[in-house]
């Protein structure tokens, strides 16, 4: 895997609002065929990491590479013809479409119909292109198991639903690199459960490359091959879960303060603070 | 019904392929239905006078701009004041092209509509950058900016005197009173809305509502938002235009002063009563706005006889009529009377349960 070039590569990277420093020099590299995960604490950066992949934010410096050609520069929307799809931390669905249309849209790059052949549905292929993506697109449906919802209109579904819509419109964009903000934040543990095996599935069986923002410790644990943890913008840590996890900084910034350790006493504690 | 049939009778609608589940109408009935509403159109000028036909027209070409206004409006999700600019503007584009070129207007029509299309294109740039109120005054001007182009431009609208439209002609037959000029009315509506309704399912309009709902996931979905904000104004545009057209043509005159921001106003009345995203919300809202007028009419005619005053109001009558729709259609019904229409079919559906 390391001969091979990464899929993505990220290098250097600062962002800042005015003087808010998001992101200060951060660098990484997904390979081809991984989970990646990011963690950090609220407001460590990971959310304006994943914008500035894919398109919402311009990196003040630094380069961005997916399979060697400098993302820094493109549209969001030019993003989804090189392979790369994402979903978003707070829900971003098609309020008012059907589930079907929803991820129909996800489509969109590669349907060639417009609004003159596809105004005469029937005359010049429209209609056939349209069918050919909708069996595709049942495909996606049937993968994640909300057929029963295909008609209903995407903004009545639950939380849980939704989330899972998401992700279908997502892989319908058909990305080798996948970006998922969140993708379990406000489940329950079975619903959780699910998500973690579409997320293995999808990197499996459909070959799509991860990158995952999430918070809960456990399923990051469990199925991701690497993490990198920010905190206020810097890349403190990256490498195998384990390492990860058994790393002295980042149980500091993130997982708190190791329970084994003699606790520190008030006095020293203000002092560290301060 | 034979028996070998009654045994394969299902007890629903099932629909086993993609292209049974990709069908305009819902279910057969509402197709067949809607195939004996044309039949039922095509027959009409044997049995109805002219004030009925005249009624249906208005309804027809209205109808074709609204339809517009609702594709950049209600599905695009912004906002245009200037629709009765691009209305006379196909008015005059169609008249002119007949008058100065001699193409038959059967091919003027869609010209016209093209022409519109252009100006809505270029009028549609700041749609690209700016949204909501700001839009909203960008597309006042555009209207003005137009208002004032037909008032000065001799050449192409006639300016103050306006301009000649020559009926609509087919190898020499004129389409020359309300019985005929019905029938060309009829086949650009069914037309207009078929690609209405086309567009709005397939890949295009699907962008369209994209962009209405989630402007931002829209763009991560590869919809670039730019384009696809300028060219619903141009389509917008081209259905004003064609509107306009037919609007010239049946007239037989064209002039400046019909083209007001209140008509433009009225437009986005017929889309708000009608439904906002609904394409056949359009058509009702049209008829609506068309039909209540002379229902104003045809009340005070009735109950105010003998009042004088009340005779004299009725133009008042009417207008504020219009007016009291809209705030009571916003109040008590946003989504139009395409919902209510919904939700009346669900009623008989479900009765006597509540869902």
């Amino acid at each position: 895997m390391t001969e091979t070039p990464p899929l993505l590569n990220v290098s250097d990277i600062s962002l800042s609002f005015g003087g808010v420093h998001a992101l200060t020099d951060v660098s990484c590299s997904v390979n081809r065929g991984e989970i990646f995960s990011i963690i950090g604490p609220n407001g460590a950066g990971k959310t304006s990491m994943l914008n500035c992949i894919s398109g919402r934010y311009q990196p003040n410096k630094g380069s961005i590479r997916f399979r060697e050609k400098e993302l820094i520069g493109l549209r969001p929307n030019d993003r989804c013809t090189l392979g790369i799809g994402r979903t978003f931390q707070n829900l971003a669905l098609f309020a008012h479409m059907t589930v079907l249309d929803n991820i129909m849209v996800g489509r969109h790059h590669l349907l060639k119909n417009n609004f003159l052949t596809g105004s005469v549905y029937w005359l010049f292929g429209a209609r056939k292109e349209e069918l050919r993506h909708r069996a595709e697109v049942e495909d996606i449906i049937d993968f994640l198991e909300i057929a029963h919802i295909r008609k209903s209109i995407a903004g009545t579904l639950s939380y849980g639903l939704r989330k899972r819509v998401e992700l279908a419109r997502a892989v319908a964009l058909r990305p080798d690199l996948i970006l998922l903000d969140e993708p379990m934040a406000g489940m329950n543990l079975e619903e959780k459960e699910d998500m973690a095996r579409y997320i293995i599935d999808l990197n499996e069986e459909w070959g799509m490359t991860v990158v995952m923002i999430e918070h809960d410790m456990g399923v990051v644990m469990d199925i991701s091959h690497r993490v990198m943890v920010l905190d206020f913008g810097k890349k403190i840590a990256a490498g195998l879960p384990d390492e990860v996890l058994a790393n002295p900084q980042v149980k500091k910034a993130y997982l708190g303060e190791d329970d084994d350790e003699p606790a520190v006493d008030d006095a020293a504690r203000t002092g560290e603070v301060a | 019904m034979s028996s070998s049939a009654h045994a394969r009778m299902n007890c629903g609608e099932f629909r086993s392929t993609y292209i049974q589940d990709t069908t305009i109408f819902p279910t057969p009935l509402a197709r067949r239905t809607a195939i004996a509403a044309v039949i039922f159109l095509l027959l009409a000028p044997t049995f109805l006078n002219s004030y009925f036909l005249n009624l249906g027209i208005q309804i027809g070409y209205y109808g074709i701009a609204a339809l517009g206004l609702n594709i950049v409006v209600g599905f695009t999700g912004q906002i245009s004041l200037g629709h009765a600019a691009f209305f006379g503007f196909g008015a005059f584009a169609s008249a002119w092209l007949n008058n100065a070129t001699g193409l038959p207007v059967f091919f003027c029509i869609p010209l016209a509509g093209a022409m519109t299309m252009a100006v809505g294109l270029i009028v549609g740039i700041p749609a690209g950058r700016i949204k909501g109120l700001y839009l909203a005054i960008a597309t006042l001007a555009s209207q003005y900016i137009l208002e004032d182009f037909f008032s000065r431009a001799d050449w192409f609208t006639g300016g103050a005197y306006g301009a000649m439209a020559n009926p609509f002609t087919i190898f020499g037959f004129e389409f020359n009173n309300d019985q005929r000029y019905w029938y060309v009315v009829l086949f650009y509506v069914v037309l207009m809305f078929l690609f209405g309704t086309n567009l709005l399912r397939t890949r295009d309009g699907r962008a369209f509502i994209a962009v209405r709902d989630h402007y931002l996931s829209a763009e991560i979905m590869g919809i670039n938002l730019t384009k696809y904000r300028i060219l619903s104004f141009g389509i917008s545009s081209f259905y004003a235009g064609v509107g306009g057209a037919l609007f010239g043509h049946y007239l037989g005159f064209v002039s400046a002063e019909g083209f007001t921001l209140l008509l433009s106003i009225q437009f986005l009345g017929m889309i708000i009563i009608g439904g906002m995203g609904s394409v056949q919300g359009t058509l009702m809202g049209t008829a609506f706005m068309v039909l209540l007028p002379e229902l104003m009419e045809g009340g005070v005619g009735l109950f105010g006889h003998g009042s004088s005053g009340l005779m004299q109001a009725l133009a008042y009558i009417k207008e504020m009529s219009i007016g009291l729709a809209i705030i009571l259609f916003l109040i008590f019904e946003p989504d139009g009377l395409a919902h209510r229409w919904k939700m009346i079919k669900a009623y008989w559906k479900l009765y006597p349960f509540s869902y």
